[in-house]
């Protein structure tokens, strides 16, 4: 090797940041998409994963500022730390993509995820699943004499939890709506 | 005060308003009201085509060969279609493309109407960014948004898809100064504190290499005209990507030639050896890079580029500047020259003198015959007898390509037109025929292969009724001879379907079309063959009967790195093994 230096990281505009480049260790990014809502835009973030071999874990959408016509997009993604890189640099290409933010690595964030469970039983499942939902704060939204539907509110991690207990207990049918996600603090 | 006009006219009314003096398009039902409205003026010629896929890369020629983005206008259904192909060529190639499609009327989209398909879903992938417009008042700022994302930043192809009762409707007229062009603001200014850390490590390397791309050839004349100062101001050699030809002269004294799986030993071995790779405007394509891992394992890497993801796509690199080519080495060659002008001087001798052994190499020596006419040497007449003319070249895709990039030299940006990214047999005829369209008294030529130019060989109809005379230099081996080279290298001498039967006689066919035509064989008679093409007013096809089992050299084979080149036939018997035989 030469002996040239060079600062790390020296170009302050690039996709480059100082983690190690070259690790095979497969990260968890949740990244935070605001776009022009306008038709075709989910297909374009979505096409660019599909078209690059990217992973989609979770996808939320919806419009955010009515005025502005913006929409948010939260995506939960897998990859190496240059696959996360450029997921977020091809992001930035799409045209009608404002900003990419991973708030990974951006400082602390909360992510919550909200199901919806339908539980079926009756006799001791039935109390169980009910002493359980309490404990999960889940809320019984509909009830029958031999059904519940609990909506959750919650981490990913505690949604698979809820679900893993619900099993046993008769969970018939699950809807997730994938993570919603902000960075904490003021900023 | 907004004017109001129908849709079809607004289109019109764009155009004119965005300097467009050329369109080349197709006519077909859902474009006809626009048809319409260039019948009823006279600033803007349109060129008929023969087949859509024709239009676009005609007008990527025009586009590569004046700077300024390409016009085309198809109608929906197999007009759009027709068009992915060259939309895709462009958006690998970076070349500003505006493509305007007809569509069938909002009223009827989604039920499956006459010539309907889904254009915007079809070419999402294969453009920058397209639009449909379902409202007339916003069709002229679409337009001129289009125009925008085409050509700011890296340049690429967009799409317009215009509904027909779009076109027929009336609205108001935005002109381009009052448009939106949104947040789409690409960053052009390199971060100073990066551009002077490279100035560091250039005032200290002692194996430097400027590897240059068709980023540099996008940026302009002005970027072209401050690499060569910079270049022949530190002296460092200079290598450049089959796209980048041009950007430095051929005749200058930094020159290695292209680099690559088929560029020169020089080049390549200096990349493989070097402590300072400038990689400017190229984006470490596979064609360039032969092996990763094995990818100039010793050099520090600076890397400038307008798009954020070619950083640390491929490879990673040590120093990435974001930003356009003409700005940022504008920065550093004035920071440089703040500081001293400073280099090592003392290494730099060494380096040339370890490059020069590797000229000495000469690894573009091929066996000339006199019975028969070697590829190569008829690459070397044409180029001989048309060097220094207002000459533009544009190529097919194959060992003709590649021997053209090899023997041709190029001093001028914008002058040499190929397909390097999607590697597009067919490009040729009709890119020739956009470039002779922008540049009606130069020379221009098409060297090509006879199995690429069959693929679009209509469009020489286009060339005579409008008077085009390019030149078709067709090095005719009857086989599609890189596959056929791959095939002897890696599938055991099986030429499976490479060959071509029943090629048409390329004299008659000129004669149909209404130009001339010419077969030689003889290696005493090429010079002549080659003046009269060049002396002909009008379209001519040279039909150049050629060795058929000539094969391109030098070679990186699939899966090696830059020092692992095989540079003639002796060499490459079982070169290619393992792992690299899946590569393409």
């Amino acid at each position: 090797m030469s002996a040239l230096k060079i600062k790390k990281g020296a170009s302050r505009k690039s996709a480059y940041d100082l983690r190690d480049p070259n690790s095979e260790v497969i990260e968890t990014h949740t990244l935070a998409v605001t776009v022009d809502n306008e038709a075709g835009v989910l297909a374009r973030v979505i096409g660019l994963f599909s078209g690059r071999g990217y992973n989609i874990d979770s996808l939320t959408v919806a419009e955010v500022d009515h005025l502005g016509h913006t929409s948010r997009i939260t995506i939960v993604t897998r990859g190496t730390p240059a696959v996360i890189e450029q997921i977020k640099a091809q992001l930035g290409r799409i045209v009608p993509v404002h900003d990419v933010h991973d708030l990974t690595v951006e400082g602390p964030s909360v992510e919550r995820e909200l199901a919806l469970f339908k539980v079926h039983g009756t006799g001791n499942d039935r109390v169980e699943a009910l002493r359980l939902a309490d404990i999960f704060r889940a809320n019984a939204v509909d009830s029958t004499l031999e059904s519940f539907v609990f909506e959750l509110t919650g981490t990913p991690d505690k949604i698979d939890a809820f679900a893993e207990l619900m099993r046993p207990l008769g969970l018939v049918e699950m809807a997730r709506t994938g993570v919603a996600a902000l960075s904490r603090g003021k900023e | 005060m907004t004017r109001q006009m129908t849709g079809a006219r607004m289109v019109v009314q764009a155009l004119k308003d965005q300097g467009v003096d050329t369109v080349f398009g197709y006519p077909g039902g859902a474009v006809l009201p626009i048809y319409d409205e260039i019948f009823q003026q006279n600033d803007i010629r349109h060129v008929l085509v023969r087949h859509e896929q024709g239009a676009v890369h005609a007008a990527e020629g025009y586009a590569r060969s004046t700077g300024k983005p390409g016009v085309v206008l198809v109608t929906s259904g197999p007009g759009a279609t027709n068009a992915v192909t060259g939309l895709t060529d462009a958006l690998l190639d970076s070349i500003p493309l505006v493509v305007l499609s007809g569509q069938v009327p909002t009223f009827m989209i989604g039920t499956d109407g006459f010539q309907e398909a889904d254009t915007v879903g079809i070419t999402r992938p294969c453009t920058k960014h397209n639009w449909l417009v379902k409202d007339t008042e916003k069709l002229s700022e679409t337009i001129h948004q289009a125009f925008h994302v085409a050509t700011t930043g890296r340049p690429g192809p967009t799409l317009v898809d215009i509904p027909k009762d779009v076109q027929f409707a009336q609205g108001s007229y935005t002109p381009p100064a009052k448009s939106k062009t949104d947040h789409y603001q690409p960053t052009v200014k390199g971060d100073i504190d990066a551009i002077t850390d490279l100035v560091e490590l250039i005032e200290t390397a002692e194996r430097p290499i400027f590897y240059t791309g068709g980023g540099v050839i996008n940026s302009g004349p002005g970027a072209c005209q401050i690499l060569r100062e910079l270049v022949d101001g530190t002296g460092f050699p200079i290598t450049s990507t089959l796209m980048g030809l041009g950007a430095y002269p051929a005749t200058g004294d930094k020159w290695l030639g292209m680099l690559g799986m088929h560029g020169l030993y020089e080049a390549n071995m200096a990349m493989h050896d070097c402590d300072l790779m400038i990689n400017v405007g190229a984006r470490f394509d596979d064609r360039i890079t032969g092996r990763i891992d094995a990818f100039s394992p010793g050099s520090q890497k600076a890397h400038i580029d307008i798009d954020p993801s070619s950083i640390n796509k491929v490879i990673h690199v040590d120093l990435p500047i974001v930003g356009d080519v003409g700005h940022v080495l504008e920065d550093l060659l004035r920071i440089w020259k703040s500081r001293g002008r400073k280099t090592n001087s003392d290494a730099l001798k060494n380096w040339w003198k370890q490059i020069d052994a590797w000229k000495e190499v000469k690894c573009l020596t091929y066996r000339n015959s006199d019975k028969i006419i070697k590829p190569q040497y008829a690459v070397e007449r044409l180029e001989a007898l048309t060097r220094g003319k207002d000459r533009y070249v544009t190529t097919e895709v194959g060992q003709h390509q590649m021997w053209a990039a090899q023997f041709m030299g190029f001093d001028e940006p914008g002058r040499w037109m190929t397909s390097g990214g999607l590697g597009t047999m067919g490009y040729g005829l009709p890119a020739s025929v956009g470039v002779q369209q922008a540049h009606p008294d130069a020379l221009v030529i098409n060297v090509a292969g006879d199995a690429s130019w069959l693929m679009n060989m209509q469009e020489m109809g286009t060339a005579v009724q409008f008077r085009l005379p390019i030149k078709q230099f067709i090095l005719n081996n009857e086989r599609l001879g890189m596959v056929r080279q791959w095939q002897q290298l890696l599938h055991g001498e099986r030429y499976s379907h490479s060959w071509s039967e029943s090629l048409p006689d390329f004299v008659k066919l000129a004669e149909a079309f209404g130009c001339k035509g010419r077969l030689v064989k003889d290696p005493a008679e090429l010079d002549d063959a080659i003046q009269e093409m060049l002396d002909y007013d009008g379209p001519f096809i040279l039909d150049v009967l050629v060795e058929k089992h000539e094969n391109c050299f030098p070679m990186i084979p699939s899966g090696e790195p830059h020092n692992k080149m095989l540079l003639g036939e002796v060499e490459a018997t079982d070169a290619i093994q393992g792992a690299g035989a899946t590569l393409v």
